[in-house]
This record gives C-alpha cells, sequence and structure tokens, in this order.
C-alpha cells in the first residue's frame, strides 16, 4: 500500500517529535543520575567530589523522606478515595433526566480549570481561614471555636483542596462512560425483572470498573507530584507534616542548595512513579489494541 | 404508565444535582462575589459581606500595584507559544504514525507516552542548573521550551487519535485520481483534520495556562505568568482577600470560558483516547 517514498517521508515527519523527546528524557535524567552520586552543593561550586551511593544513604535515611513517603501515599490514596467514589455517584446522579443538565455540568467541571495556585490561595484564606474564612464564620454562628484547618489538620486540608479540583475529571469520565451504557440490555434486564440495585450491581459496575482503572491510574500520575498547593498553603509544615517527596526533593536541591541530595530524592521519585506507570502504560496498550 | 412518579422523580434529582453543582462551584462564585467588595467588607460575615455595596476597587489595585496584565500577557505568550509549538512538531508526527503505520508505530506511541509519566521533580536539579547557566531562568523563552516537550507526547496522541478516524479510502481515492501527496495533504487531510486540531489545541492551551511546577520553579518576575502571580499573594500584608479575589477572578476567567467549551476533548485528550 504505502510507497518507499511515503514511508521515507513518514520517518522524516516523525523524527522531530522522538529526537526531541528522547533528549528530553535523556538528558535532564542522565544528569541527576550523575548528581546523585557527587557531593555537590550550590554554595561550595567547583567542590564536587565523587560520594558514591552516600546521597541515597542520607536520603533514604533521613526521617524526613518516610514522612514525605508517608504523606504522598496518603494524599494520593486520599484524594483517590474521594474523587473515586464521589465521582461515582455524582456521575449517577447527573446521568438521570433533570432540568438544567448543562448549566450544572458547566458547575460541576469548572474547578477542574482553576489554576492550582488559586484553588490552594482561595481554600487557605476564604475559607480555612481561622479568623475571616468561611468555615470560622459558620463555627462562630453556631457558637463553636474555629478549627485551624492548615496549622492543626495540614495533609487532611491539602487532601480535600486536591480532591475538589480532581473530582469534575473522575465525573466527567465516568460520566461519559455511563453514557455509553448499553440502554437495550438495561430494559432488557428490568423486563426480565432485575431490580435497580441488582442492575447497577451487574451491569453499571462492570461497564465502569474500566474507566474507574483509568481514572485512579492518570490521577495517580498527576498526584505524586502534588506541589503548588503545598507551596502556597504549608510550605510544607508544620514541620513535616504535609511535606511530600516533591515538595522534599525541592527543599533539599533549591531551598538547601544541596544538589546531590536533590537528585537522588529525584531518582527516588522517579522509580516511584515507574511503579505506577507500568500499570498505566499496560491497560493504556490493551486499549490500543481493542 | 406511571407519569407522576417519573415527574417527582425528575423533580427530586433537578433539586440534588443542582445542589450538589452549586456546592462545588460556590468557592469560585464566592472568589468572584468578594473581588468586588472593598477589603474592610470581604473579611465580615457572609451575610454582611454580601449585603455590602459594590466595587471595582479591588481591580484597580490589582492591576496598579502589580501589574496584572504584564502577567497575564506573559501566560498568553507562554501557553500558546508552547502549543504551537508543539503542534508543529506533532502534526507531522501523528499524521504519519495514523497514514503510515509501520510495525514499530505503536511500540513508539507507548514510549512517547511513557516519557509523560516522569515526574517533573526528578529532573528538577539538571532543569534548573542548564536554565541558569544557559540564562534562561526567568525567560519566556526558556518556559515555552519546557512545556512544548511536557505537553508534546498528549499532543501527539491526541491527534493521532483525531487523525485516525479519518477514512483511509479517501486517501486512496485521492491518489487513484492522481493527487501528489503535497496536494493530498493540502487538499484533502487538512479539511478533515482541522476540528481534531483545533480541539487539541484548545486542551493544550488549556493545560499549559494551569501548569504550575515549571512555571514555579523556572520564573521569578520578569517572564512571570498567573500562576507564579498569584503565588505572590501566599504571604500577604496586611488587607488582601479583596485583591486576591480579584487577580484569583481574572487569572481563571478566560481559561474556565475556554475550558467549558473543551469538555468532550478534555475526557478524551487526558485518557488517552481510553475514554471516549
Amino acid at each position: 500500500m504505502a510507497t518507499a517514498q511515503s514511508r521515507t517521508a513518514a520517518r522524516l515527519m516523525v523524527s522531530p517529535a522522538v529526537i526531541l523527546l528522547f533528549l528530553w528524557m535523556i538528558v535532564p535524567l542522565g544528569m541527576t543520575i550523575y548528581f546523585s552520586f557527587l557531593r555537590y552543593n550550590l554554595l561550595n561550586p567547583g567542590m564536587e567530589t565523587f560520594a558514591g551511593f552516600d546521597n541515597y544513604y542520607y536520603f533514604l535515611t533521613n526521617a524526613a523522606f518516610w514522612d514525605a513517603l508517608g504523606n504522598t501515599l496518603t494524599l494520593v490514596l486520599g484524594v483517590l478515595a474521594i474523587t473515586v467514589i464521589g465521582g461515582v455517584l455524582l456521575a449517577l446522579l447527573l446521568d438521570q433526566p433533570f432540568r438544567g443538565q448543562g448549566i450544572v455540568r458547566v458547575m460541576v467541571i469548572a474547578p477542574f480549570f482553576v489554576m492550582p495556585t488559586v484553588s490552594a490561595l482561595v481554600w487557605k484564606n476564604m475559607f480555612m481561614n481561622p479568623v475571616n474564612g468561611m468555615f470560622a464564620h459558620i463555627a462562630k454562628f453556631f457558637g463553636l471555636q474555629p478549627f485551624d484547618f492548615l496549622a492543626h489538620a495540614p495533609l487532611a486540608s491539602i487532601i480535600l483542596i486536591v480532591a475538589w479540583q480532581w473530582l469534575p475529571f473522575a465525573t466527567l469520565i465516568l460520566l461519559t462512560a455511563l453514557q455509553s451504557l448499553d440502554r437495550e440490555q438495561q430494559e432488557a434486564a428490568e423486563m426480565d425483572g432485575a431490580g435497580a440495585l441488582s442492575r447497577f450491581w451487574y451491569l453499571t459496575v462492570p461497564h465502569l470498573t474500566r474507566s474507574i482503572t483509568v481514572v485512579v491510574l492518570i490521577q495517580t500520575i498527576f498526584l505524586l507530584s502534588v506541589f503548588a498547593e503545598i507551596l502556597v498553603t504549608t510550605n510544607g509544615g508544620p514541620g513535616t507534616a504535609s511535606t511530600n517527596i516533591p515538595y522534599l526533593v525541592y527543599a533539599q536541591s533549591l531551598l538547601a542548595f544541596d544538589v546531590g541530595g536533590g537528585s537522588a530524592g529525584g531518582i527516588v521519585a522517579v522509580i516511584l512513579a515507574n511503579i505506577v506507570a507500568f500499570f498505566l502504560m499496560r491497560m493504556i496498550g490493551k486499549n490500543l489494541e481493542a | 404508565m406511571s407519569r407522576n412518579v417519573s415527574q417527582t422523580r425528575v423533580t427530586l434529582v433537578t433539586i440534588a444535582a443542582w445542589t450538589v453543582g452549586f456546592l462545588i462551584f460556590f468557592p469560585i462564585l464566592w472568589t468572584i462575589l468578594m473581588s468586588f467588595k472593598t477589603e474592610g467588607d470581604a473579611i465580615k460575615t457572609p451575610i454582611e459581606m454580601l449585603t455590602s455595596s459594590w466595587t471595582l476597587e479591588s481591580y484597580h489595585e490589582v492591576q496598579e500595584r502589580s501589574d496584572y496584565f504584564r502577567h497575564f500577557w506573559n501566560s498568553v505568550v507562554i501557553s500558546l507559544g508552547s502549543t504551537l509549538v508543539a503542534l508543529i512538531i506533532a502534526i507531522p508526527a501523528a499524521w504519519s504514525m495514523a497514514f503510515v503505520p509501520g510495525k514499530r508505530t505503536k511500540d513508539l506511541l507507548m514510549w512517547m507516552l511513557s516519557t509523560k509519566m516522569m515526574p517533573a521533580v526528578g529532573v528538577l536539579v539538571p532543569m534548573y542548573l542548564m536554565f541558569r547557566d544557559f540564562g534562561l531562568l526567568d525567560s519566556r523563552l526558556g518556559l515555552v521550551g519546557v512545556l512544548t516537550l511536557i505537553n508534546l507526547p498528549i499532543v501527539v496522541w491526541m491527534l493521532y487519535t483525531y487523525f485516525k478516524e479519518i477514512p483511509g479510502e479517501i486517501l486512496e481515492a485521492a491518489r487513484m485520481d492522481g493527487a501528489s501527496l503535497r496536494s493530498e495533504i493540502l487538499y484533502v487531510l487538512t479539511p478533515m483534520a482541522v476540528p481534531g486540531i483545533a480541539s487539541t489545541m484548545l486542551l493544550n492551551v488549556i493545560l499549559a495556562w494551569n501548569e504550575a511546577f515549571w512555571t514555579l520553579q523556572l520564573t521569578t518576575s520578569k517572564a512571570a505568568p498567573l500562576t507564579q502571580f498569584i503565588a505572590s499573594y501566599s504571604s500577604p500584608e496586611g488587607l488582601f482577600y479583596a485583591k486576591l479575589s480579584a487577580a484569583s477572578t481574572m487569572a481563571i476567567a478566560p481559561i474556565l470560558i475556554l475550558g467549558w467549551f473543551s469538555q468532550k476533548q478534555l475526557v478524551r485528550g487526558l485518557t488517552f483516547g481510553a475514554v471516549k
């Protein structure tokens, strides 16, 4: 079918994208690996010495790393739990016929388009602030003591903010999946006497499984690298209470100027992300064949 | 059969859906409302705030004190620039993969996607040092480059899924009629590909506009886009709720409007064609 000429042309057309992405992947990552084996501090330039696995040793044995790892996992799992459960319920609700579907859809999807720094600061100041925030006003109205969310429950507060940003994504994808559900199959089941609950369990749930997997995997990739929300709300604190791995690497390399240690942390983050990516790629690869 | 029951049901679902939709949208609505208040009114109780008078004061102050439009312009240049460069690189690549697929096309696509899985912190240090050494820190050029590379896999993928849907028979018919490769691309493919390219562009402008890792790490003031501009409000002095609201409203308004037009593409683009 394709002539030799068009095949050569095709190869030429694909090569800029491939070369650029290859360089983008290999050059900075190679440098990170190289730096991770050096004793390299930006405050003492020109004093780099080979450090072997010392940077990894210090990074992995630092208590902050284990806190950050725990926080990263809590953040990812917490947001996933809220968005997947909330997303399924919301998608089921919005899939019903009701008045004003277009407007409600627009309202539900809106948080996804808000840039992370805006949503974090809006929640931090207008809602969670213990003096002037909305929640404080509500608490005072009922005669309760206002709660200082970001000081006393920093990680939970950040989970709430991030979940608010990602709930629309989960809802939108699950709603799209629900709308491709086979109506005839549903009606046939109903005629055969299947109740609403068993139709949900035996028809809807299996149909949604694939979309839920996609939501979980894609969100995980993004949630593993949450950064802006932490930077503008808590700066990782108090202590390390809301530090995740990206923030820890940032703090170590650009705030403490420890290039070697930061690079080792970066490589650890890459390895963690790859474990997740492995499953995501298999999933998407399967869909490509179908 | 039971028309009354189903009417009740529609009413109940309507109430439930509007309530949930309103609650989810509320933080944005509240920010927009607060941006039209004075600083003194903005920190009053919600009811006092709502009933106080409206003003554009905060918008004036945000522009005068921190030059909102400069940051807005940076965001426009960076998001549009990186999207356009990515499109120029990705269109030929996606075209050839969709229409002249080889044995390795699928592997190539998967590999491109895998570059997206690399967490940004993994390359933060070398990127920062390279930007410093090449004088690219706080420059729009540098950010356009980084965001192009970050979004390139998504752009290729989205275009690929769109191009795939263009029927191959049309191309063969054109070839039979003696169309050259050039006129085939120009007169047959391009008109059919424009909607897909437009959707891809829209989604990528949105993603680039909201990108908040590299824009925060690699800019400080001169080239700072709106993400960085808003982040500067994280350590405020004095009363600032109304000004923060005004700045936030201006930062999200353009993209909210674009975003509402692109809901369908969003699903497709962000799931790499796995959910349509």
